[in-house]
C-alpha cells in the first residue's frame, strides 16, 4: 500500500478550555482530494493549521508525506501550498509581484521564478490583470490569485481552506475546475468546506467533523446513502398542525419536526411521497407546501448529530 | 530534481521546486530582503499614505516653531536648533505606529498565516517591515531637514556631526520599530494597533528632552524625563548636529538605550510572531 500523503492520528488542541480537536484520525491517498466537512467551529481550520506548521497540537500526529509537521517543519513547508479562508494576498502589489514574492520565499530558483509567475498568471487566467495591483481584482480573481500563490513553489500537497466561502456562483464553479484539474495532475487536495454540495463534487473520500471529533466519514455517495438521497419538506399553517402532522407522519417514516415544517429524509422519495400524503389525507391536515430536495449539510448534521450545523455557529 | 517549470506532472510524493542548499543565515537576509521589497512596494503604491504622513511632522516643526518657541527659554540654543533634533526624534518614534499597524494589517488579511506557512526565516516578516519603515525613516528625515533649513534650522557641528545624528536617529528608530511590532502582532486590527501604541508613545515624547528642557519640569518629573530613552536620543542628537557641548557621553547613552531595547525587543518580536496566527 502507499503511503498516506496525508496522515492524522488522535489529533487533539485546546484553546484555553474550548477543546478545537478531540482525537481526530483520517488519512488521505496522494493524489485524491479529500474532504473535511462541518459547520463553523468544527475544528477544520484547527486541523489545517497543523498540517500546515502554523499551530503546534497539543496530543497525537500530523505527518504529510510520512513526515511530522512538528519535527521536520522545513521539510513540510516545501512541500505543501495554503490557501486560507481569505485571499491572503497583498493588495497594494501586482498579481505578478505577489506570485514572485512567494517565489522568492519558498526559495525557488530565481531563474525559474519568472516562467513559474507567467504559467500560473496565465493558468489562473490573470496575465491580462498582471500588472495591476490586486486591489482592483474582483473577488473571484483575489480568490484565484490566492490559490496561484498556494501553487508556485508547485507543492505536491496543497490546502483549501473553505475555498469557496464568500463566492458567487460562477466563482465557485472556477475554483471546482481548478482543483479537479490539479488532482488529475497529480496533487493531493485537502479542502476543507461546510457545503455538503462542494464536498460531494470534489471529494473523493470525506470526514464530516463535529465539536472536534470526526462523526462519520466514507465517500460522498456513502455518507448520503446511510441518511437517505431525498429530503421531504412538507409545510403547514401552524406549529400545532406541524406538529399533529408529525405525529401521523411517524407511521410510514422518521419526521423530524422544525417549526412549521416536517422534514422527511429518505432513501425512497418516490415511493414514500404518496404514503405520507396519503397518511395526511386520512389525519385531515393539508400542507401549504411541499418541496423535494437533496440532503443539505444541515440533514446530514441531524441524521447524525440530531443537531443542526448551523447551531454550532458560536463557537470558535 | 529536475528544472522544468511545467506544472503538468508533479508526482504526489515529488518534493517542490523548493531549493535549499544555502545556510539558515544566508536565507534569513535573503527572506528579509525579499519582505523589504515587497514593502516599499506597497508604500510607493498608496503615494497619498506617504504624502500625509509627511505633513504631520511639517505642521510640527512649523507649530513649535512658531508658536510655542517664543515662549519657551532653551539656554545655549537657538529654539530651532534646539528644536529639530527633538523633532526628530518624535517623529521617528511615532513612525513606528507604521509598523505596528501594517504588521496588524497583515495579520487581519491572513498574510501572516501563509508565510508562516512557507520555508521562510521565522524573522522575515519583521525584519522585512522594520526595514522597510527605516528607508521610510530616511526619507522623512530629509523632508524635515529641508522644512528646518526653511525655517532657520542651521548645522553647526559639520556635516559629519549631521550625520552621526542621523544615525543615532535611525538606530534608535529600529529598535522602537521592533517594541511595535510586537505590539502590531497582537493587536486585533490596524486601528486598535494605533490605540495601542499612543499611550506608550505620549508619555515617552512629551515627557521628554524633545521640546523644552528637562529642568522646568516638576521634580518627580525630571526624574523620569532624564531617565528615560527618547531623552537620551534627543540629548545625543542635539549634542551631534549642535555641537558646542560634550558629545561622548550623551552619545554612549543613546547607544546603550537603543543597542539595549533591540537586544530585548527583535527576540520579543520573533518569539510572539512564531505563535502569531
Amino acid at each position: 500500500m502507499t503511503e498516506p500523503a496525508i496522515s492524522v492520528a488522535g489529533l487533539r488542541k485546546n484553546f484555553g478550555s474550548i477543546v478545537a480537536l478531540d482525537g481526530i484520525d483520517f488519512e488521505v491517498p496522494p493524489g485524491t482530494v479529500f474532504g473535511l466537512l462541518g459547520p463553523n467551529g468544527a475544528g477544520k481550520t484547527t486541523a489545517v493549521r497543523i498540517l500546515t506548521t502554523i499551530l503546534n497540537p497539543d496530543g497525537g500526529t500530523a505527518k504529510v508525506l510520512g513526515r511530522d509537521v512538528t519535527k521536520d517543519q522545513n521539510f513540510v513547508r516545501c512541500s505543501i501550498g495554503l490557501a486560507g479562508q481569505f485571499a491572503a494576498v497583498d493588495e497594494n502589489l501586482t498579481g505578478s509581484e505577489n506570485l514572485r514574492l512567494i517565489g522568492r520565499l519558498t526559495h525557488m530558483p530565481r531563474d525559474l521564478i519568472k516562467a513559474r509567475v507567467d504559467e500560473l498568471l496565465e493558468r489562473f487566467d490573470l496575465t491580462e490583470a498582471a500588472s495591476r495591483p490586486s486591489k482592483t481584482y474582483s473577488g473571484g480573481m483575489k480568490r484565484r490569485l490566492d490559490v496561484a500563490a498556494a501553487l508556485v513553489h508547485r507543492p505536491p500537497v496543497l490546502f483549501l481552506d473553505e475555498p469557496t466561502t464568500g463566492l458567487d456562483p460562477a466563482g465557485r464553479a472556477d475554483v471546482w475546475e481548478m482543483v479537479e484539474e490539479l488532482v488529475t495532475d497529480g496533487t493531493t487536495v485537502l479542502l476543507t468546506t461546510q457545503y455538503l454540495e462542494e464536498a460531494d463534487r470534489l471529494a473523493e473520500q470525506l470526514a464530516v467533523v463535529d465539536h472536534g471529533k470526526v462523526i462519520a466519514s466514507g465517500s460522498p455517495a456513502k455518507l448520503k446513502a446511510s441518511i437517505g438521497n431525498t429530503v421531504i419538506d412538507l409545510g403547514f399553517s401552524s406549529k400545532a398542525a406541524a406538529k399533529r402532522a408529525a405525529t401521523a407522519l411517524a407511521k410510514v417514516a422518521k419526521p423530524q419536526l422544525d417549526t412549521t415544517v416536517v422534514e422527511i429524509t429518505t432513501k425512497d422519495g418516490a415511493r414514500l411521497l404518496p404514503d405520507a400524503l396519503r397518511v395526511l389525507n386520512t389525519a385531515r391536515i393539508k400542507p401549504t407546501t411541499i418541496n423535494l430536495r437533496e440532503p443539505s449539510l444541515d440533514d446530514v448534521f441531524l441524521a447524525l448529530t440530531g443537531h443542526k450545523a448551523e447551531e454550532e455557529v458560536s463557537a470558535t | 530534481m529536475s528544472a522544468t517549470t511545467t506544472l503538468d506532472k508533479p508526482t504526489a510524493t515529488s518534493t517542490s521546486l523548493v531549493r535549499q542548499e544555502r545556510s539558515k543565515l544566508s536565507w534569513a537576509v535573503a527572506d528579509g530582503l525579499a519582505v523589504t521589497w515587497r514593502n516599499l512596494i506597497a508604500i510607493t503604491r498608496i503615494p497619498d499614505a506617504m504624502f500625509f504622513s509627511s505633513i504631520q511632522p511639517v505642521m510640527f516643526i512649523l507649530l513649535f516653531r512658531y508658536v510655542f518657541g517664543g515662549a519657551i527659554q532653551t539656554p545655549g540654543f537657538r529654539y530651532v536648533d534646539y528644536l529639530m533634533p527633538g523633532i526628530f526624534v518624535q517623529t521617528i518614534a511615532f513612525g513606528a505606529i507604521g509598523t505596528a499597524v501594517g504588521l496588524a494589517d497583515d495579520m487581519g488579511k491572513g498574510l501572516i498565516e501563509r508565510f508562516r506557512s512557507l520555508p521562510m526565516a521565522r524573522s522575515a516578516v519583521l525584519v522585512g517591515r522594520t526595514t522597510a519603515d527605516l528607508v521610510r525613516n530616511v526619507w522623512v528625515i530629509i523632508l524635515m531637514t529641508g522644512v528646518g533649513l526653511l525655517v532657520g534650522f542651521r548645522i553647526h557641528n559639520g556635516l559629519l556631526g549631521f550625520l552621526a545624528g542621523v544615525g543615532i536617529l535611525l538606530l534608535f528608530s529600529y529598535a522602537v520599530a521592533w517594541g511595535f511590532a510586537t505590539i502590531g502582532l497582537m493587536a486585533s486590527s490596524g486601528e486598535t494597533a494605533q490605540l495601542m501604541v499612543f499611550p506608550v508613545l505620549m508619555p515617552l515624547t512629551f515627557a521628554s528632552g524633545a521640546f523644552v528642557p528637562v529642568a522646568t519640569m516638576p521634580g518627580w518629573l525630571q526624574t523620569f524625563a532624564r531617565n528615560q530613552p527618547v531623552t537620551a536620543v534627543v540629548d545625543a542628537t542635539r549634542a551631534l548636529m549642535n555641537g558646542g557641548v560634550p558629545t561622548a557621553e550623551p552619545v554612549f547613552r543613546a547607544l546603550a538605550w537603543s543597542i539595549g531595547l533591540l537586544a530585548v525587543l527583535a527576540p520579543l518580536a520573533v518569539a510572539r510572531y512564531r505563535k502569531a496566527v
